[in-house]
């Protein structure tokens, strides 16, 4: 068997790791009131957990091309769809906090925060586009869609940009962990951009000779 | 042919019949579990019983008409669940990185519209005044909150004390600068020193205080050693720590978060439920360590008394 082949189950093990903490420490504090995995402010601190993960995992994602273009090793495209589920799973659970936790299905109050709150449409847009990218991840859209699919999932750099803006302006003075994730994504982009511009040129050339 | 028996259930994992029986009871009592812990507090304790082994506070007047009695926040919620940013911006970490910071000894000046400017060491400031007991709500601009036992000293009285000029219809407060000893400040998150601002007529009403303790102990490093302000009806970021200047002044002060970003932070800063924070709403709240944002947030977070020191002013202006 491949390497690959052993190490996907350990990744899909491991990137459930925070999800346990998370359950446990939540746990912790609902059942003996101690606090002491999740701070004084459970709420709070799942928000920005299950946030976290979510653009954690995006990045991960996006990371597998440039792994592969890079070093030759072609397996590793194998993890990317999981890798991105990951973030969306852990995007829902957010989204969920959000809808029960946060305002306990007052749609009034979400629906005012979505319009208003721009912070909270960009997350709700990237929300939508991560949806959208899981529910299509299966063989079955892939061979429906055709080239469409290409183009759909593409988006997953809409989501990027929009997962570090929502991140960005939800800060209320220390920006430097968005700022991490800005420049972490402006390099995955750049790499991206760079093939693109290689891709044309070698297009190009045999037309110009 | 070789037809496989399907795997019998292990005696492990069936369910004992007495427990099966009274299956309804467990989901009801987790439920209610659930449902107790998302709506009330989860832990606390009396003041008595509590505190984190720092200097007792002696000849403390307690039973403030003040005083709410709504159940406290422990003593371990309180003290490990800060922000303040000269100790990291990340509300777990002022606990530990203020651990080494010595709020003794500690030197206040007072400037400005006063008769008589003068600096105090910590124990002058305080000795002439009757240490009290005040069992406040804490409303975070962030929307959370807690119920805090502070002891501490009426504002009114020390600004009676250094006699305000004519001239003077504001009080400015300032944090300690000192980079070496509040390691955040090397950052450029905010723009230091910490300054802080009330009216006058505000810092002279009488559930103005400066703490100096908390549940019946000197104040803990992280809460804002050794000395800070508590105005329960404003936002906790008006609570300005470890101050060491106040400054009376005829005009009024830019405090920090209102310099930072003055279309979410003003001035006022009174707890208000109607108007909400440009990214939030203030129209609920946590209470802490709740899981819920069910806490319906109160005007001036309940303090009614102040109310009449607002009359004539436009609250959703002056935010």
């Amino acid at each position: 068997m491949k390497a690959i082949a052993y190490l996907k189950p350990v990744i899909f093990a491991a990137a459930l790791i925070p999800a346990a903490a998370l359950a446990y420490g939540v746990s912790l504090a609902l059942v003996y009131g101690d606090t002491r995995h999740v701070g004084a402010d459970p709420l709070d601190y799942i928000t920005d957990q299950t946030g976290w993960w979510a653009l954690t995992f995006l990045m991960i994602a996006l990371c597998v091309t440039p792994i592969r273009r890079l070093t030759g090793w072609n397996a590793v495209i194998r993890l990317r769809r999981m890798l991105g589920l990951f973030s969306f799973f852990y995007a829902l659970l957010h989204m969920l906090t959000w809808l029960v936790l946060l305002n306990f299905f007052d749609v009034d109050a979400m629906v005012k925060d979505v319009i208003k709150r721009p912070y909270i449409t960009v997350g709700m847009a990237t929300f939508l586009i991560l949806s959208a990218l899981a529910m299509t991840s299966n063989r079955f859209a892939v061979r429906v869609l055709g080239r469409k699919w290409q183009t759909l999932h593409r988006f997953v750099y809409v989501a990027a940009i929009g997962g570090v803006i929502h991140f960005w302006w939800l800060v209320k003075a220390d920006i430097t962990e968005p700022r991490r994730y800005a420049v972490i994504l402006a390099v995955l982009l750049a790499f991206r951009v760079w093939w693109a511009v290689q891709k044309r040129s070698a297009k190009t050339r045999p037309a110009v000779a | 042919m070789l037809i496989k028996k399907a795997a019998d259930i292990r005696s492990s994992e069936i369910t004992p019949k007495s427990l099966y029986l009274r299956r309804r009871e467990f989901i009801q009592a987790s439920a209610a579990a659930l449902v107790a812990a998302g709506c009330g507090t989860l832990a606390g304790d009396d003041v008595a019983a509590q505190g984190g082994g720092l200097t007792k506070l002696q000849n403390v007047k307690k039973g403030s008409a003040f005083n709410t009695t709504e159940k406290l926040n422990s003593y371990d919620d309180i003290t490990s669940y800060n922000n303040f940013y000269e100790f990291g911006t990340d509300k777990g970490e002022p606990k530990q990185s203020s651990k080494n910071f010595k709020p003794r000894p500690w030197t206040i000046a007072v400037e400005g519209e006063v008769v008589k400017p003068a600096t105090y060491q910590l124990e002058d400031f305080i000795k002439p005044y009757t240490l009290e007991e005040r069992i406040y709500r804490m409303r975070c601009v962030e929307a959370w909150s807690m119920v805090i036992p502070w002891v501490g000293i009426p504002l009114a009285d020390v600004i009676k004390h250094v006699q305000p000029t004519s001239r003077a219809k504001f009080v400015e407060f300032t944090t300690l600068l000192d980079p070496s000893r509040m390691p955040y400040q090397r950052s450029r998150v905010l723009d230091w020193p910490y300054v802080e601002g009330l009216r006058l007529d505000e810092a002279q009403h009488p559930l103005a205080i400066l703490a100096v303790g908390l549940y019946g102990e000197v104040l803990p490093n992280q809460n804002g050693a050794p000395l800070r302000l508590v105005v329960p009806w404003k936002y906790g970021f008006k609570g300005i720590k470890s101050i060491v200047k106040m400054r009376l002044l005829e005009k009024q002060p830019v405090n920090t978060w209102q310099r930072m970003a003055p279309n979410e932070y003003g001035f006022y800063a009174n707890v208000n439920p109607n108007v909400d924070h440009p990214r939030w709403s203030q129209a609920k709240e946590t209470r802490l360590p709740g899981l819920f944002r069910n806490h319906p947030t109160q005007m001036f977070n309940g303090y009614d008394q102040v109310a009449s020191l607002y009359s004539g002013l436009d609250l959703r202006k002056n935010f």
